[in-house]
C-alpha cells in the first residue's frame, strides 16, 4: 500500500516562499511523475515527502497515516538519489544490505533479499565489487536495488537517469517502468525532462514557480494542456503559440498548435513562409518557418522525407480542430 | 610536449634543484655517519680519531636511552591519540552550520601560528606555574592545593601543550575532509534507517580514514623531533627527556659530537621504522 496525500504543505527557505500551498493525492500504484523546469520545486516536494525537508506548513498522509512529523526511515519510503548515493567503501551487498541491517532484521531474511533484488537487477555478478568499479547504469541498479529490499510503500525517484548517457539513459527508462509493472507498487518519479514523463508516468504533475500548474495522465495534458505553461512543455518540439493577429481571429490571445498538426505542402496552403532550419531525421522532417506574417517562428513536422531545404518556401495549413486557445492570463478557453 | 628533445632539455633545466636537494641530504647525512665512528670532543682534545663502533655501544647503554624511547614513544603516542579524538569531535562541531562560523574556524585554527618556544612559555609561565598561574588560580579558587604541573606531571604536561599546538591542524585536515563528503549519500544513509551515529560509524569514519592517516603522518613526523617544547619548560628532567633531547644533551651538553651522532643515527633508524608503519596504513587507505 502506498498512497500519498498533500494537504496544503508549503515549504519556505527563510522568508521565500518555494513550494505555495499544495494539494495532491498520488493513489496506491501509481507512477507519478513530477516534471518541471529547474528551480521549480519538484526535488524539493521529494524531499518533503520523503522527510528529509521539514514542510513548513500543512500536512503529509500516506496509506492515512500523518506522517509530517514522522523521520525519513519511517515514512516506509524508499529513495533513488541522482547521484545514486552509494556508500564507496561498502561492496554492492552491503550496499543492499545497509538499510536492512539498519532496521535490525534476521540474517537469513536480509541474505534472501539480496539474491532476489540481485536476480531482478541483474546484479548478481557484481554483489562483491565496490560502485567504484561499476557503470553508471550498474550504479544505479545497486541504488534501485539498495530501495527495494527495503519493500517500501512507495519509491521516491529523484532525477535518476540525469546523469547517464542517452542510450543509457531510455534503457534504464524502460527498465524501470518494467520494475513499476512487476512490483506494482507506488513510485513519484521526478525528472526535468518531458519525454521521461510523457513515457512512464500514469499521472503528471507539471510544477512551475512552486505551483502545480496541472495534474493529468500524459494523454489529458497533451490533449488539453489548462494553460500557456503546460501547453509549452508538454510535447517535443514545442508547441507553437501565436499571438496578435492571428490569435484575435480565433478570439484568443494566444492560440496554440503542436508542430504535428501543422500540414505541410510546397504548393499551397494557409500560411505561407520561408524554411529556416530543417532538421531531417529519417523517419521525421522538422522546419523552422520565418517570413509567415506572423509574430513567431513557426515550427513543423512532416512525416518521413521531404525535399524542402533551407531557403525554400514553404505552405502551412494548421488542422483546425486541434487548434487550442488561451485567454489573456494564459488560462485556456474552452 | 615529450618529444625527446624536450625531455633532455627538462633533465637540464631540473638538474640543479635534484642536485642542491641531494645534498642538502646526503652531505649531513655523511657528515653524521662519519662523526658516528670517530671520537669528537670539541673542549677535551677535539677530533681524536675513529673508535670504532664504540660511540654505538655507549649511546646505547646509557641509562638514559631506552627511558628516552619510552619517553618519546609516549608523547607521539598521546599527542597523536588526543589530536586525532579531539580534532574528529572539533570538525563534527565546526562542521554544524553555526552563527560566526568563519571566526570559529579562525579562532580554532589560532594556536597553529604561535610558534612551540613561545607558546611552552606561556604554557609554562601563564598557566602551569604553581604561584602565579592560571591554573594555580583556579585550584586555589576552590580551595584546592594548585598542582605542580611541570615536575608532579611533566608528560603530561608536554603532552598537553604539544596537543594544544598540533590540535588545530587535525582539526582543520579532518574538516575540509568532511567538507567533501556527499551530502545526498547522508541523505541516503537517513532514508536508510541509520542512526546520527551509525551515520557517522558507517560512513564518516570510512570516509575519513584516508585524511585520519594523512594526519597521522604528518603528526608524527613532526612530534618525533618536537625538541623547544621540552627545552624552555623542564629541559628534559623528570623523565621528559626524548630521543631528540638526549641527543642535543649528548653533542652541546656534554660535548661529545661522536656519541650525539651514533645518537643521530639511532634516530635516524626509529623515525625509518614508524614512517614504514605509517606508509603502509596511509597505503592500504590510499588503495580504497
Amino acid at each position: 500500500m502506498g498512497r500519498i496525500q498533500l494537504e496544503q504543505v508549503t515549504k519556505s527557505f527563510g522568508n521565500t516562499e518555494v513550494i505555495h500551498p499544495l494539494d495532491l493525492t498520488i493513489e496506491d500504484g501509481e507512477f507519478a511523475v513530477f516534471v518541471g523546469p529547474s528551480g521549480c520545486g519538484k526535488s524539493t516536494l521529494l524531499r518533503l515527502i520523503a522527510g528529509l525537508e521539514d514542510v513548513s506548513g500543512g500536512a503529509i498522509r500516506i496509506d492515512g497515516v500523518d506522517a509530517t512529523e514522522l523521520p525519513p526511515a519511517r515514512r516506509g519510503l524508499a529513495m533513488v538519489f541522482q547521484s545514486y548515493a552509494l556508500y564507496p567503501h561498502m561492496t554492492v551487498r552491503k550496499n543492499i544490505d545497509f538499510p536492512m541491517k539498519m532496521a535490525g532484521m534476521d540474517r537469513a531474511e536480509r541474505k534472501r533479499r539480496i539474491e532476489n533484488a540481485a536476480s531482478i537487477l541483474n546484479l548478481t555478478d557484481y554483489l562483491d565489487r565496490r560502485p567504484g568499479q561499476l557503470s553508471g547504469g550498474q550504479r544505479q541498479r545497486v541504488a534501485i536495488g539498495r530501495a527495494i529490499v527495503r519493500e517500501p510503500a512507495a519509491f521516491l525517484f529523484d532525477e535518476p537517469l540525469s546523469n547517464l548517457d542517452a542510450a543509457l539513459r531510455v534503457g534504464m527508462r524502460i527498465e524501470i517502468s518494467e520494475l513499476h509493472k512487476r512490483l506494482a507498487t507506488t513510485m513519484v518519479y521526478v525528472t526535468h525532462d518531458q519525454v521521461e514523463a510523457m513515457t512512464m508516468a500514469d499521472k503528471i504533475v507539471v510544477l512551475n514557480a512552486g505551483r502545480i500548474e496541472q495534474v493529468g495522465s500524459p494523454l489529458d495534458l497533451y490533449h488539453a494542456p489548462r494553460n500557456t505553461f503546460v501547453a509549452g512543455f508538454i510535447g517535443s518540439p514545442r508547441m507553437n503559440l501565436i499571438t496578435e493577429d492571428e490569435a484575435a481571429r480565433h478570439d484568443a490571445h494566444t492560440i496554440g498548435i503542436r508542430p504535428e498538426h501543422i500540414e505541410v505542402s510546397d504548393e499551397s496552403g494557409v500560411w505561407n513562409g520561408r524554411v529556416g532550419v530543417a532538421e531531417h531525421l529519417g523517419s521525421d522532417s522538422f522546419f523552422h518557418v520565418h517570413e509567415t506574417g506572423l509574430a513567431e517562428t513557426i515550427t513543423v513536422r512532416a512525416s518521413g522525407e521531404i525535399g524542402l531545404k533551407h531557403g525554400d518556401r514553404i505552405f502551412l495549413s494548421p488542422r483546425a480542430d486541434v487548434i487550442h486557445r488561451f485567454d489573456a492570463q494564459g488560462q485556456r478557453l474552452p | 610536449m615529450a618529444t625527446a628533445h624536450s625531455r633532455s632539455a627538462a633533465r637540464l633545466m631540473m638538474a640543479p634543484a635534484v642536485v642542491l636537494l641531494l645534498g642538502w641530504m646526503l652531505v649531513p647525512l655523511a657528515m653524521t655517519l662519519w662523526f658516528s665512528f670517530r671520537k669528537y670532543l670539541p673542549l677535551r682534545g677535539g677530533d681524536l680519531g675513529f673508535t670504532g663502533w664504540e660511540n654505538y655501544s655507549r649511546f646505547i647503554s646509557s641509562s638514559s636511552f631506552w627511558p628516552s624511547i619510552q619517553a618519546t614513544l609516549i608523547i607521539v603516542g598521546s599527542v597523536l591519540a588526543i589530536t586525532v579524538l579531539l580534532g574528529l569531535l572539533l570538525a563534527l562541531l565546526l562542521d554544524q552550520p553555526i552563527w560566526g562560523q568563519g571566526i570559529v574556524r579562525i579562532l580554532v585554527i589560532a594556536p597553529f601560528f604561535v610558534m612551540p618556544t613561545v607558546s611552552a612559555l606561556v604554557w609554562k609561565n601563564m598557566f602551569m606555574d604553581p604561584v602565579n598561574g592560571f591554573f594555580a588560580h583556579v585550584w586555589k579558587a576552590f580551595g584546592a592545593e594548585p598542582v605542580v604541573w611541570l615536575s608532579d606531571f611533566p608528560l603530561g604536561s608536554i603532552i598537553m601543550i604539544v596537543s594544544w599546538q598540533w590540535l588545530p591542524f587535525a582539526t582543520l585536515i579532518l574538516l575540509t575532509a568532511m567538507q567533501s563528503l556527499d551530502r545526498e549519500q547522508l541523505d541516503a544513509a537517513e532514508m536508510d534507517g541509520a542512526s546520527p551515529l551509525a551515520r557517522f560509524w558507517y560512513l564518516v569514519l570510512p570516509h575519513l580514514s584516508r585524511a585520519i592517516s594523512v594526519v597521522i603522518l604528518i603528526q608524527t613526523i613532526f612530534l618525533l623531533s618536537i625538541f623547544a617544547e621540552i627545552f624552555v619548560t623542564t629541559a628534559g628532567a623528570f623523565g621528559t627527556k626524548t630521543l631528540t633531547y638526549l641527543i642535543y644533551q649528548r653533542v652541546l651538553e656534554s660535548q661529545n659530537v661522536g656519541l650525539g651522532s651514533a645518537g643521530g643515527v639511532y634516530a635516524i633508524i626509529l623515525a625509518n621504522i614508524v614512517a614504514l608503519f605509517l606508509m603502509r596504513i596511509v597505503g592500504k587507505s590510499l588503495e580504497r
